[in-house]
């Protein structure tokens, strides 16, 4: 087994593309849920909306991609009034529900053959939308460390990544310790007491799933300018609930959990699968018991198991306070 | 008149030179085929866009118009002969466009796909004759509005029986311990599997193996995953949403699981595969789905007579409405849970293996179906029982007859937006109680 092989993947894997695209999912949900008490199943509808609207202002409409992420983020606003006003008077479960059939509809109307044209149908839309992204990039040569390798795109799209991440951060460092972030605390803690003291929480929910909706759509971005192409099916449930998994191994309601998770996360599972992979093609593991096309389905269950046992064992993560977030919706 | 003359004479024209001509391109075809030599018949033998029109039963359409345009302003008409045949000769090699007019069908026939009435003729190179077939049915696609709204609320009501056996267990659950359980679909995927390793791969007949199957899932289902998952669980004191998300990585859990053992591909059970459908006045349903659809109903009433009537059933309704209360007055909660995750095990159960009989059975069955329980149940209400089946009803019965309206690929989609539209007018749902929401 080449053991400075699977280091190297894993490694790169934690502080690579896909780590920034979770935790920036992850710190929306953590405005979500983490802050405000909010269940949003739909982050990936977030998502999908961010990366389609990129996709589709550049490759179908011809619009600068400066633009279009500023369309992106507009689109994800309006997203999270359509989905607000409806659906935040309910409580929490309903919310759940209602969140994740919208994210499904998202899913679907891009996936339909009706809007083939514009949203290019299941197979999504493949171009070179993010060129002028691409044409910023300072770095001609990629990194190709012992333990750490990432191509030219890859190192820009990284470094620009984690620099958003840290302004994200920041900024929602800020937001959760002024009064408008004890607020939100409030609300989850008790809503009727906030009510009663006058506050419209209504309002401040909408807002808070705004804030949350527009750093996932950010993930979205970072989805669709890294692999240059959209796909519908990437923007599936499994997204929200992976996202989930990634704040609540973090810890939920710390400003820093989301990076923490998404770190942990995409390591244990590019470890996982490389060392499951090494194992079965140099014969440790029985061709008969798992075959190699079957490593990806062992890491997803082991995904679930570990969701399961974190939420029974220790629901609040690894940096959480368990005091500060009781999680009960009938409470 | 005239035109009928001519069509006539046009066509014993073309009949007597058929023999001729056809033995021709036969040779012509062999030999090219065999010297590769593509230009040795092109200047001799004209080459035609040619087919047979022919209704299901085999029997030759004559008199149907069938035209072909292509390249330089070219058209070609033919009209079918008594033999069905129709054949038009074309002057290069080139795509064309072959259209029938269907107008001339015999009343009764029709094409059996009406998006093909014009279809693509490649002629690659002259001396290639190229056959066009058009599929002509019993009038499949002529179905009026009210044929195919019968047809489509006859499917629709299968649908909500599907769903709605699904809804109730789901719904109990959530009433008496507050679980919104994501994994409830996986419910229904266990059943068809069970169904299909024991009929596929054990042998047995579908008969056994389906009740088989359901007393296997309530056992593991049910009385296992209630046992060794959730009562610990609430003994621990696990929060409700806590309680959600372990459901979510267990629902994940069990997807992969199945998909690691089953493979991702849709199977179906061998018994009955290709059953034809029996056709009932105005409706055409299989014997397979009427058998399967009268069982999931009985056990469906029975469960809800069951709920309102015995012991068991009222004190479930008890817990339901205050654990605390139900507790101090002597039922056992625990029991009533139990029998609670028991009967929605069976019927959940039952309603993947409807779904297994009829459609086959992929590791994602319960995952798709999941979103549609959850909102019948949302839509009736949280928690109460009339409310999961009327919800059942309006989801099942809308998602098939929205078809009428928007394209097939989108009904789930329709579903859902009737769901958040109804939430926004009321949102604790048709039947539920005000108080249960935030």
């Amino acid at each position: 087994m080449d053991f400075l092989f699977i280091t190297q993947q894993s490694l790169s894997a934690a502080i690579g593309v896909n780590t920034i695209i979770f935790a920036l999912a992850a710190i929306g949900l953590n405005m979500h849920f983490g802050y405000t008490g909010l269940l949003n199943f739909g982050q990936a509808g977030f998502l999908a909306v961010g990366a389609y609207s990129v996709a589709v202002a550049v490759v179908s409409y011809n619009i600068s991609l400066w633009i279009a992420l500023l369309i992106g983020i507009g689109n994800s606003i309006i997203l999270a009034l359509l989905l607000g006003i409806p659906t935040l008077r309910l409580r929490a479960d309903y919310l759940a529900i209602v969140t994740i059939a919208a994210s499904e509809i998202i899913r679907q109307v891009a996936r339909s053959a009706t809007f083939n044209k514009t949203l290019g149908g299941s197979d999504g839309i493949t171009g070179k939308f993010g060129k002028e992204f691409f044409d910023l990039n300072p770095f001609t040569a990629g990194l190709d460390l012992p333990f750490l390798r990432f191509t030219p795109n890859d190192l820009w799209v990284v470094v620009v990544g984690w620099v958003l991440v840290a302004i994200i951060l920041l900024l929602m460092w800020l937001l959760v310790n002024s009064p408008w972030g004890r607020l939100l605390k409030a609300i989850r803690e008790d809503e009727d007491a906030v009510r009663s003291l006058g506050k419209n929480v209504y309002l401040y929910k909408i807002q808070s799933l705004i804030a949350g909706g527009v750093i996932g759509s950010i993930g979205g971005f970072v989805y669709a300018l890294s692999r240059q192409s959209v796909q519908p099916d990437n923007y599936g449930t499994a997204l929200t609930f992976f996202a989930y998994t990634v704040l609540i191994l973090g810890g939920a309601a710390r400003v820093m959990a989301p990076i923490a998770g998404a770190i942990i996360f995409w390591f244990l599972l590019v470890f996982v699968e490389q060392m499951l992979r090494q194992a079965v093609s140099a014969g440790y593991i029985p061709e008969w018991l798992i075959g190699v096309n079957q490593v990806g389905q062992i890491r997803f269950m082991l995904v679930g198991l570990g969701l399961m046992l974190l939420m029974i064992f220790r629901p609040q993560g690894i940096f959480g306070d368990r005091k500060e977030l009781a999680l009960d919706a009938r409470a | 008149m005239r035109n009928r003359r001519s069509a006539i004479t046009s066509r014993r024209k073309l009949t007597s030179g058929v023999p001729v001509a056809g033995a021709l391109i036969m040779v012509a075809t062999i030999l090219t085929s065999i010297f590769g030599f593509a230009g040795f018949a092109s200047a001799a033998t004209p080459t035609y866009i040619q087919g047979t029109l022919v209704d299901a039963a085999k029997q030759p359409l004559p008199g149907v118009g069938v035209s072909a345009t292509g390249p330089n302003n070219f058209v070609g008409e033919a009209t079918s002969d008594s033999q069905g045949k129709w054949k038009i000769e074309v002057p290069a090699a080139a795509v064309y466009q072959v259209s029938i007019n269907q107008e001339q069908l015999p009343s009764g026939q029709a094409l059996t796909d009406p998006t093909r009435a014009t279809i693509k003729a490649n002629v690659i190179s002259l001396g290639f004759d190229v056959t066009i077939l058009f599929p002509i049915g019993p009038g499949v696609k002529k179905a009026t509005n009210v044929e195919r709204g019968a047809q489509l609320l006859a499917d629709g009501l299968i649908l909500a029986l599907v769903i709605a056996l699904a809804a109730l267990g789901l719904n109990l659950v959530f009433g008496t311990t507050g679980l919104t359980n994501f994994a409830h679909g996986e419910l229904l995927t266990l059943g068809g599997l069970l169904t299909y390793y024991l009929s596929a791969i054990a042998g047995l007949k579908v008969i056994f193996a389906i009740p088989l199957a359901v007393l296997l899932s309530a056992l593991i289902g049910g009385y296992l995953q209630d046992k060794f998952l959730w009562q610990p669980l609430r003994r621990r004191g696990t929060g409700l949403i806590a309680a959600l998300i372990v459901s979510i990585g267990l629902a994940i859990l069990i997807r992969y699981f199945f998909l690691f053992i089953f493979g991702g591909d849709t199977r179906q059970l061998p018994e009955y595969a290709g059953q034809a459908g029996l056709s009932l006045g105005l409706v055409s349903i299989t014997p397979k789905s009427i058998i399967t659809s009268s069982i999931g109903l009985v056990m469906l009433v029975g469960a809800t007579i069951w709920l309102s009537r015995s012991h068991m059933g009222k004190a479930s309704r008890a817990v339901s409405d205050n654990p605390a209360l139900a507790s101090s007055s002597g039922i056992e909660v625990e029991r009533v849970i139990r029998a609670v995750w028991i009967l929605g095990a069976t019927l959940a159960s039952f309603a993947g293996i409807m779904v297994t009989v009829n459609q086959g059975v992929s590791f994602v069955m319960g995952q798709d179906l999941l979103l549609l329980i959850f909102a019948a149940v949302t839509l009736g209400g949280l928690g109460t029982i009339n409310g999961a089946l009327i919800g059942s009803l309006v989801i099942g019965v809308s998602i098939q007859l929205s078809t009428l309206f928007i394209p097939t690929e989108l009904k789930y989609v329709g579903a859902l937006v009737i769901l958040i539209i109804i939430l926004l007018v009321r949102p604790q749902g048709i039947l539920g109680k005000k108080g249960r929401i935030g």
